[in-house]
């Protein structure tokens, strides 16, 4: 087999290996040297990251085991610092030497970083990898001002989100008007006010000559004599070709390495894609010229007849939430271009094409970009637009027709990945894709920025047509671990009769044999649901604090809430709280946010001897299960109750406590709609009315605060009890673990819920379910106090003397 | 300066549940035992090297692997060392089953 080494473990170099793989997966044997301490991610995401919308391992594109699965020898962590043309070979920074047939440079670029005094202090950064992103992070945990030095795209991206992590944030801009390489300067203003809006403060026209502090940062000195206070500096004023490597082993490079039409560099079997490469007097820094660049790399490298690559056009969006903006091709007018513009600053909606000789050369979007695709297709393939409509939705911030009838099948759909519509229509119908997922993997469409994905989902639904199930669609892999989706792992427990989490990780090929924090903890749950009454709990397939049945805290203490049904308690029970307290020194007594009382701090070793004194059932302060059910005082006191709200609460709380449910479930039962206990933001809310109850559901007092909406008014407490009975099994039967009820009312719709709810039968059985369920609970903290296996299995700390 | 080794007897070895951490303390030494599926015990730190630390015994086991019950990281039982995307380590202890007895070597 020939040996293909790679340097640069990046975005355009993996791309150009799984090219490789898909054309030929056995010519050659491959090597992969990366100098990050990480399989390939996607790098435009570290935007996402930062503005707190995703995590680094949902970023991650190739998976350690992806390179194992292809035999892929990589070495992360390692650079190679020198290439030996003549012996063909390659050095790395340990020492490690391998040989090559064919070599791929994919060093990618470095932040370009001022060269000014004081650039090297601490809190000063680029924006480039995880690394900087994690210490954006951390400075912001600590300090308060950031400043950004440059207003492009990168820039405004990390501006966003520093914003997001609760710091001050200055832009500073050398020319007059924000990203003025991709925007006329009435897009740049309308972009400039809505930023200073979301908070972000600019600094236009000022030149940075110093960054001034002792160790660390302190602040900014510009050319005009003033300065501006920072605890961070982020330096995103663009890109330098990563080509250090090249240079030093005698390839020829100019601002990047330069290579031919066939990405072919100065020195034989020696290829550069990617950032790192200088193409006809480019250097691309956008994906999708880069993978259009690994496509044709690696139809040479593999020898198959290849068209020459012979440059691209790009366009450009931004990331930043509330912002719809869209750049390509010439900005500018000159002498021989026209413009065809709309405006509505109303709704700060503009939208320009300048065209020469017919044909659109440039494209500005900003409010609405729906037109991009279609607009930048014209441009690209050079269409004669005489007598065409070139905005078809008119000056509306509406959604236009969307009509992927219409759309012409070489329509670009991804412009990160080049997918057109014809090709994603193919990949549907010949291999049988149904959901988003897959019609990603099969076509790379949707796997780099991600602004593609709604119109391939409609793309997914125009041709699936009747078969197409929006749920499903959206559906993804529970978790690493396997490629099954929810649903798929549902109907497989329910077809093959599976009935413990390790037989399911085992007869559904779990490629890593027992599991992640992810899949356990959800398998369990499903196995629970689906078998009712008769499934034994994994317990160590519950994360730490439901295995405990106790709240973990930072220094490896717990907590302890014990129940007090409806937040109403008695004169003995409080005692017993004190004297426990006392007794064993637990250093926070505190009354919780959920109307009971929490003791805080408490040694591992204590928790059961606690629980036997207490005598009272556990709350479930740490479940996926009912937590509390908040009540008010109501009408056994109140002078405007009009219903018994704490006799109702206490019941609701007594029937369903302990119910294992996909995420916590909090209830609050108000007897008038003054709402005392708060319950238009809890997952069931109960307000009492003259006569009866309204059932409000989907609230949420949490990270995303959402009033609840009116499920339905009943007249009994009966009817309440049914009602919330058939809600929550619902709830149970068709939620993604650890989905709240808000997430999931929004998901599948609330007069979806209604309608099911309305139907008699459907209730009735969905109650009978639920009761079988409730069947099988028994109280956990007096199951510890009287099994010694569980005390001895969860509880004991092992004292010894060393020697011993 | 001699270094001289001690063996501990810490636990018996049918006693200890698969997939459920022990805690041990030896003198000053906070250290979780691990008995894992194939039937191998691990000793280590009990504490996750994340900067604001936290305790690995209640974490979930997988093969070779605890997660940190508190940030959720990925730990390795045999080396001791956090998968990424996190990087850290914590001590590992040299562990002998003999018959029923399992002894650490500090
Ligand atoms: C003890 C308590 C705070 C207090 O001192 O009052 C508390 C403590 C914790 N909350 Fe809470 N929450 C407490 C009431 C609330 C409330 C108010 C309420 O229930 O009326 C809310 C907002 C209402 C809501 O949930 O909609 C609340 C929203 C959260 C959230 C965000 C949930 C969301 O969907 O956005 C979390 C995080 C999570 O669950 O993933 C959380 C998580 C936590 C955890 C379990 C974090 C953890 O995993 O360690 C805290 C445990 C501390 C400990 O050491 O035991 N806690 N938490 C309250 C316990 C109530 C009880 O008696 O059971
Ligand atoms: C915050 C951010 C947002 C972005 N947003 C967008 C966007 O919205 N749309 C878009 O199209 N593009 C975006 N980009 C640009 C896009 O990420 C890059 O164009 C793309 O990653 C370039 O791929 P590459 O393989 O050339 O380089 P990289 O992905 O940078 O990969 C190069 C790798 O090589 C490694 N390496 C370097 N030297 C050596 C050596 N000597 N030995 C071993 N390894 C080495 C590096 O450590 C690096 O991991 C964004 C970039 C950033 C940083
Ligand atoms: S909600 Fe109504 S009944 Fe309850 S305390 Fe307030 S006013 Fe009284
Ligand atoms: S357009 Fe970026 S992933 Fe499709």
């Amino acid at each position: 087999m020939k040996k293909l080494v790679m340097i640069g473990n990046g975005m355009a170099g993996v791309r150009t290996i799984e090219e490789i793989l898909k054309l030929s997966p056995d010519q050659f044997e491959i090597t992969i040297f990366g100098q990050e301490p990480h399989p390939n991610y996607n790098r435009i995401k570290l935007s996402n990251i930062l503005q707190g919308d995703t995590s680094f391992e949902e970023i991650i594109i190739n998976p350690l085991d992806w390179y194992k699965e292809n035999k892929i020898q990589l070495f992360t962590g390692e650079a190679v610092t020198r290439i030996d043309i003549e012996a063909k070979k390659v050095i790395s920074d340990q020492g490690r030497e391998v040989e090559y047939d064919e070599l791929i440079i994919a060093t990618g670029s470095n932040s370009f970083i001022l060269p000014i005094p004081g650039a090297d202090k601490l809190g000063v950064t680029g924006f480039r990898d995880i690394n900087d992103c994690e210490m954006m992070i951390k400075s912001a945990n600590q300090y308060k001002k950031a400043v950004v030095i440059g207003g492009g795209l990168l820039g405004l991206e990390a501006a966003r989100g520093l914003l997001n992590l609760g710091m001050k944030v200055d832009v500073v801009h050398l020319m007059p008007s924000l990203m003025e390489r991709q925007l006329d300067p009435i897009a740049s203003s309308l972009l400039k006010a809505e930023l200073e809006s979301q908070g972000m403060n600019f600094l236009m026209e000022k030149e940075t000559v110093e960054i001034i502090g002792d160790e660390r940062v302190a602040g900014l000195r510009f050319k005009d004599g003033t300065f501006a206070r920072a605890d961070l500096v982020v330096m995103a004023i663009g890109i330098k070709s990563n080509t250090s490597v090249a240079k030093d082993s005698g390839i020829y490079v100019n601002r990047g390495i330069v290579v031919n039409d066939y990405m072919e560099t100065s020195a034989p079997n020696v290829y550069a894609v990617g950032e790192c490469a200088e193409h006809r007097e480019i250097v691309y820094g956008l994906v999708a010229p880069l993978y259009e660049q690994g496509r044709i790399l690696a139809e040479r490298i593999c020898g198959i007849e290849a068209a020459p690559y012979k440059g691209s056009v790009t366009g450009t969006q931004l990331k930043v939430a509330g912002v719809d903006l869209y750049s390509a091709g010439e900005i500018f007018e000159d002498g021989t271009t026209k413009s065809i513009m709309v405006y509505n600053e109303y709704e700060g909606i503009y939208k320009r094409v300048l065209v020469r000789n017919n044909r659109i050369v440039g494209i500005v979007l900003y409010g609405d970009t729906k037109d991009s695709t279609r607009l930048f297709r014209m441009l690209s393939k050079k269409e004669d637009i005489t007598g065409v409509a070139i905005f078809e939705s008119q000056c509306s911030a509406e959604g236009g027709s969307g009509d992927i009838a219409s759309m012409p099948n070489d329509e670009l759909v991804c412009g990160c990945n080049g997918v057109t519509k014809g090709a994603i229509v193919e990949a549907i119908k010949t291999q049988g894709l149904t959901t988003l997922d897959q019609v990603s993997h099969c076509t790379n469409a949707g796997r780099s920025c991600g602004r593609c994905k709604p119109m391939v989902n409609d793309i997914l639904a125009y041709t699936l047509g009747d078969q197409f199930d929006a749920a499903a669609a959206q559906k993804t892999s529970i978790c690493g671990c396997t490629t099954i989706s929810r649903e798929e792992l549902i109907a497989e427990i329910k077809e093959k009769g599976l009935t413990s989490v390790k037989e399911v990780m085992n007869v559904l090929e779990w490629n890593n044999e027992e599991g992640c924090t992810k899949c356990r903890p959800a398998i369990n749950y499903y196995l629970g649901m689906i078998h009712m009454d008769e499934y034994k709990d994994d317990r160590d397939s519950r994360l730490v604090n439901e295995k405990m049945h106790a709240n973990i805290q930072k220094d490896g203490t717990y907590s302890v809430v014990p129940r007090m049904y409806g937040g109403v308690t008695t004169a003995a029970d409080l005692k017993k709280i004190a004297e426990v307290a006392q007794k064993y020194e637990v250093p926070l007594v505190k009354l919780t946010g959920g109307q009971r009382i929490g003791l805080f701090g408490v040694k591992r070793e204590d928790l059961p001897s606690m629980w036997k004194e207490l005598d009272m059932p556990s709350g479930y302060a740490y479940g996926k299960t009912l937590r509390t059910v908040k009540t008010c005082v109501g009408a056994q006191f109140c002078r405007y109750g009009t219903q018994d709200s704490m006799a109702l609460g206490i019941e609701l709380e007594k029937k369903f406590e302990r119910l294992d449910t996909p995420h916590k479930v909090k209830m609050g039962v108000s007897a008038c709609p003054r709402n005392c206990s708060e319950a238009g933001i809890k997952d069931i809310g109960f307000v009492g009315i003259d006569g009866g109850w309204e059932i409000y559901v989907a609230g949420n007092g949490g990270v995303d605060l959402r009033a609840g909406d009116l499920l339905a008014t009943v007249k009994t407490e009966a009817e309440v009890m049914e009602m919330t009975g058939a809600y929550l099994q619902y709830y149970r039967e068709t939620a993604n673990y650890l989905e709240r009820t808000s997430k999931w009312v929004e998901r599948v719709g609330l007069e979806h819920v209604k309608e099911v709810l309305a139907n008699e039968e459907k209730r009735k059985a969905l109650n009978e379910r639920m009761n079988q369920t409730l069947k099988k609970y028994i109280e956990p903290w007096n199951e510890a106090i009287e099994s010694e296996n569980i005390k001895e299995k969860y509880y004991a700390v092992h004292t010894v003397k060393a020697g011993e | 300066m001699i270094l001289t080794k001690t063996r501990t007897l810490v636990a018996n070895y049918s006693n200890l549940q698969v997939k459920a951490g022990y805690s041990v303390k030896i003198d000053d030494n906070e250290i979780a035992l691990f008995k894992v599926s194939n039937g191998n015990v691990f000793a280590i730190e009990n504490r996750s090297p994340h900067p604001k630390g936290g305790v690995l015994t209640e974490g979930l086991v997988s093969g070779e692997f605890v997660f940190c019950p508190v940030y959720d990281w990925k730990i390795s039982l045999a080396d001791g060392k956090v998968q990424a995307p996190d990087e850290g380590k914590v001590k590992t202890y040299q562990v002998e089953v003999e018959g029923n007895n399992v002894y650490i070597i500090i």
